[in-house]
């Protein structure tokens, strides 16, 4: 018998056709297994498709973000060496200095914290300054004029010839700034951009020991080597305070920066598709009991067990392929919904087209994922004997579990590569991986102990409709788990959205009480420091912090000094410890944001030689020093000679001043400095009048209101709330999805349970009532599962990782649970609505055909 | 005559949680090529079990079952599902049709697993053959029972099998029904040649076949020619 050459002539050919026989039959069960999936694809290609773009149009249009081809920078004037490099490159083409300042509003008394940005040049060389009227931005360096940021002229109801009054100087506002390059992104909602010709900086009077300047130097070359002249000059300028940053390394870490997020999008939006691909592995079980007959026929009539299993597999990788095209076509749609949310959180204008990436990734991910989850129940077809075409025989169960086992591998291994290609990361994908599981399970295991609890508990005195719609929750068949799993996570992950936003804003709100800071005053000159503590007392406010400042930087670490560190290449000290301009204080006292990890925290000293300091843990991990080890710090032209004596936690969280470096009393008191002093305002008026008046008087006094700041964070973070809504709602629709496949997927079981009871006489308000009940309880456990997990992991958020307090929010209490239950209602009541009607004969009749 | 099937004290238990179910013992009989056979006993007998163990469906626990020259135990599944496409017909009790495939299609299957280029155009000669030349392309929930049992009859025939097996091929249908698709499996067999193993437990139809084996408790109490009854 040549057993080989007689089924090899059918071939592949004939499963296809066997495939799609049999799939014909069963095409809307099957569409809506593939619908499963259409939408977790569709998140995934849209954020990494977009992402994609983003990238692709940061770094097109990275000469425009920056205005030039490379910059070199620093936080001081520049040296002798830093003025020889730049002659030697042909001598910057436009030249800035910025910072944060208070602006003055002559016509309205009203005043706002802006970036100031005094500009000499033809800047920008590429983009544009976009302004109202266009050609102000042409003359305002020639009229002396200011161009002042499009929200604020806005906000304070200003027009082209009003003033502004920066330092000491008072400007004829030019024209409404809409862009420029260089000013986007958080800090330019605090402080907005004002733009004033170079030559009246000086005049502003702004230009004090402690200012926080930023000193840049515009280059345009577009035929030089960037990167050749990177990897020359930065080294060199690093050493003497100074930075070279080209358009491609900033457009680099920008796109770094949203990628990130990205990614994070990402992965909430891979949560969508794993629900989908549960849906799927629950309804293609059922599928395949329903095929374990035919198989055995068919291994009667003489085909092999890889035959009947590639029947079946062939089906799911087409309708994976199938669903993967749909999905990845949405996703290419959806995308362009990103720019609407995103606003002006994008860097620049995103020019949307097809990412092939991204395409790619759309079409294997629905084959892949499909196929992979519906391997187990596949794989019952290989175990099907014969026989039972015969009769129905107990599957052997040791070889499927050894399947389960295999399978569950092949998922999380899935599962891990796939979240290392977006994070890189194995660590953080392990995580992920860690992360999705203990959810699942836990979620599962509410499911399965909440039926345990209702078996044992049962409540027999209830109804009979109440009581049948409940049991109906275990009947054999039934998809409650997968039901409660796909519902569940979409809630769990809107709520903890909702609830972690809480957390953050909390973090960052400040207290209402009177001695917590809400008005924080930078750049106080110390002489200033008594007239400034006045105004504010006269204001009827208290000075609740002195603090005082001053600056310095690393001079060496470890008898090592920073030039020799910085050439040393096997050094892992971070850069940003070498080149950075540090903000001290000294005091006698941790603060409410600090806690002692290592060391001694000593109060004063008299002696100069080795002074002991406290440093924060970032700053002791950044620099590789432990308590004891020695540090010398150059404090403006002095060099002074320090000792680690301890190391605290800070909690940079918190709106208030942190320092990376702490001196003890009796040391710096004498060194160039300046004060932060902070106050409490009762309300927004209080703090207007106040800011006016000091403005009037002390016009380089900064001012942060932080009730503002407050108001801005809180936008940024509804608008990522928003946009990670958008994703996690995919995982809402998904559930919808495969809550109306296993509704589908039961209605046979339901219509011949609904046709019994009306024979025996069940009238058709209860059998509605049966229905109704049994979806309303699905919404409920689902939903309530989902809100508890979300609840639970965000009190541990609160606990371990923000250390606050943690009062929920409503919203998903309120809004969310009874919304989920109501749509888990509609959803199976729309799908039963022939049970529910039609007589019993022709219901019988109907299915029959 | 050649014996074309040849059971050599074969013996099956099922276990049940503890329990073991001892479900045929000592069973020994053969049969010759051509021949018609049936097999009869009360319910829970074995005769179904047996039946299923001759076509290779299932394996003993003891004993030999020696079909078409190859015996059956030395073979793995693939290789019984390939012996069971070129030389084995089903018929069973409740048709087995595949309900996603239309008379046509089902009864070309066994011929497409063959490789068989002319399955469809030999499908329809043998539904025409069961006057069914009007259904080839109605699925089986569209066929009354009847009809249904002659498409499987023509399935059953489309490989031109040595040997066929009928479990209750009259079970589920009325007794008029039953009657017409008897004379047709007969008429079938004769003009194929083919050797018939039928299972039931209705003594008429066991009466047309040539030899009756009887089961009772999973031993065999007679094995005669039908006229010896």
């Amino acid at each position: 018998m040549n057993g080989h050459n007689i089924n090899s002539k059918s071939g592949f050919q004939w499963l296809l056709k066997m495939a799609w026989r049999d799939g014909k039959a069963s095409k809307r069960k099957l569409f809506l297994f593939m619908a499963s999936i259409i939408m977790g694809i569709a998140a995934v290609v849209s954020i990494q498709s977009f992402g994609d773009n983003l990238k692709k149009n940061i770094s097109l249009q990275s000469k425009s973000l920056m205005g030039a081809d490379f910059i070199i920078d620093s936080r001081n004037p520049p040296n002798e060496q830093v003025l020889g490099i730049m002659d030697s490159l042909g001598g910057p083409n436009a030249k800035e200095i910025n910072f944060p300042s208070m602006a003055a509003f002559p016509q309205t008394g009203a005043s706002k914290l802006v970036q100031v940005r005094g500009i000499e040049g033809g800047f920008p060389f590429y983009g544009t300054l976009e302004t109202i009227p266009i050609a102000a931005a042409d003359n305002y360096q020639q009229n002396g004029g200011a161009l002042v940021d499009a929200t604020v002229m806005l906000q304070y109801n200003l027009q082209a010839g009003d003033s502004i009054k920066v330092g000491e100087v008072t400007f004829p506002i030019a024209g409404s700034l809409k862009s420029i390059p260089g000013s986007s992104g958080l800090f330019s909602s605090v402080a907005p951009p004002v733009v004033i010709p170079y030559r009246f900086i000086k005049e502003t009077g702004l230009i004090q020991k402690g200012s926080r300047l930023d000193y840049e130097f515009y280059f345009f070359r577009p035929d030089i080597d960037l990167d050749i002249l990177d990897k020359k000059l930065d080294p060199i300028l690093d050493a003497e305070g100074a930075d070279l940053d080209t358009h491609t390394s900033t457009s680099a870490n920008l796109g770094r920066r949203y990628g990130n997020f990205g990614k994070f999008l990402n992965l909430v939006a891979f949560i969508a598709l794993l629900l989908g691909c549960i849906g799927i592995a629950s309804a293609i079980n059922i599928y395949i009991k329903g095929k374990l007959r035919s198989v055995a026929v068919l291994k009667c009539l003489g085909a092999t067990k890889k035959q009947t299993f590639l029947i079946y597999l062939l089906q799911i990788a087409v309708l994976g392929l199938l669903g993967g095209a749909i999905g990845t076509a949405l996703g290419i749609i959806l995308q362009q919904i990103f720019p609407l949310l995103l606003g002006d959180l994008l860097p620049v204008d995103v020019q949307l087209t097809l990412a092939p990436k991204a395409i790619a990734m759309g079409l294997l991910l629905g084959l892949f994922m499909s196929v992979l989850f519906a391997l187990y129940p596949l794989m019952g077809t290989l175990y099907v004997s014969p026989l039972q075409a015969l009769r129905v025989q107990e599957v052997d169960r040791s070889r499927s579990r050894r399947g389960l086992v295999l399978v569950s591998l092949a998922i999380l291994t899935f599962l891990f590569l796939f979240s290392f290609w977006l994070l890189k990361d194995w660590k953080y994908s392990l995580s992920f991986v860690a992360g999705i599981v203990v959810t699942f399970a836990i979620m599962a295991g509410l499911s399965a102990l909440a039926m345990k609890v209702i078996k044992k508990y049962f409540p027999n005195s209830w109804g009979f409709t109440a009581r049948h719609s409940l049991s109906n929750l275990f009947r054999p068949q039934n998809q409650t788990l997968t039901l409660v799993l796909a519902i569940g996570i979409g809630t769990f992950l809107i709520s903890t959205l909702y609830f972690t936003k809480d957390l953050l804003l909390a973090k960052s709100s400040m207290g209402t009480d009177a001695n917590s800071p809400n008005i924080i005053l930078l750049d106080i000159q110390t002489e200033q420091k008594e007239a400034v503590a006045n105004t504010i007392r006269r204001d009827g406010h208290p000075v609740l912090t002195d603090i005082p400042i001053v600056t310095m930087r690393v001079n060496s670490i470890g008898g090592k000094s920073v030039n020799e560190i910085r050439k040393d290449t096997t050094s892992t000290i971070n850069s940003w410890i070498l080149n950075h301009e540090f903000r001290v204080t000294y005091r006698d006292s941790l603060i409410a944001s600090e806690e002692l990890e290592f060391g001694e925290w000593v109060p004063k000293v008299t002696s100069r030689e080795k002074i002991p300091i406290s440093v924060s843990d970032n700053f002791a991990r950044d620099a590789k020093v432990e308590v004891g080890d020695e540090l010398s710090f150059n404090v403006q032209g002095v060099i002074m000679n320090t000792v680690v004596a301890s190391i605290r936690t800070v909690d940079w969280g918190r709106m208030q001043l942190n320092f990376s470096i702490v001196f003890p009393l009796g040391i710096l008191e004498e060194a160039p400095q300046f004060t932060v002093l902070t106050t409490n305002v009762p309300d927004e008026n209080a703090s207007a009048k106040l800011q006016k008046e000091l403005v009037r008087v002390f016009p380089n006094v900064s001012i942060l209101d932080i009730r503002q700041i407050l108001v801005v964070i809180e936008g940024l973070l509804n608008k990522i709330s928003w946009i990670i809504n958008f994703m996690a709602f995919f995982s809402i629709l998904t559930g919808i999805i495969v809550l109306m496949g296993a509704v589908r997927t039961s209605k046979y079981q339901r219509i011949r349970e609904s046709v019994l009871l009306r024979t025996i006489g069940a009238k058709s308000k209860q059998i509605l009532k049966i229905v109704s009940l049994e979806y309303f309880y699905l919404g409920v456990l689902g939903g309530l599962s989902g809100i508890l997990l979300s609840l639970a992991s965000s009190q541990l958020l609160a606990f371990f990782v923000f250390e606050s307090a943690f009062t929920p929010s409503l919203f998903p209490f309120l809004v969310l649970f009874p919304g989920i239950t109501l749509l888990v209602l509609l959803i199976g009541l729309t799908n039963s609505r022939s049970v529910i009607k039609s007589p019993p004969l022709e219901v019988l009749r109907k299915e029959a055909r | 005559m050649a014996k074309i099937l040849n059971v050599n004290n074969l013996g099956k238990i099922y276990t049940s949680g503890s329990k073991k179910l001892t479900v045929l013992q000592d069973i020994t009989f053969d049969v010759e090529e051509g021949d018609t056979f049936s097999i009869v006993g009360p319910s829970g007998s074995g005769k179904t079990t047996l039946l299923g163990i001759c076509a290779g469906l299932d394996r003993p626990d003891s004993g030999t079952v020696t079909l078409c020259g190859t015996e059956l135990g030395s073979l793995n599944e693939d290789e019984r599902a390939i012996l069971r496409n070129r030389n084995i017909g089903f018929v069973f009790q409740d048709f087995q049709l595949l309900p996603t495939l239309t008379a046509l299609e089902n009864v070309a299957i066994p011929l497409e697993l063959r490789g068989d280029k002319n399955a469809i155009k030999n499908g329809m000669e043998l539904l025409d053959k069961v006057g069914l030349q009007n259904r080839f392309h109605h699925y089986p929930s569209q066929l009354s029972g009847g009809e249904q049992q002659r498409v499987a009859l023509a399935r059953a025939f489309s490989n031109k099998p040595s040997i066929l097996f009928a479990d209750e091929p009259t079970g589920n249908l009325d007794a008029e029904t039953g009657e017409k698709v008897i004379q047709l499996l007969f008429q079938l067999n004769a003009d194929a040649g083919t050797t018939l193993v039928i299972v039931t437990h209705d003594l008429e139809l066991a009466a047309k076949t040539k030899h009756i084996l009887r089961l009772k408790g999973g031993k065999i109490i007679a094995n005669q020619e039908t006229t010896a009854l």
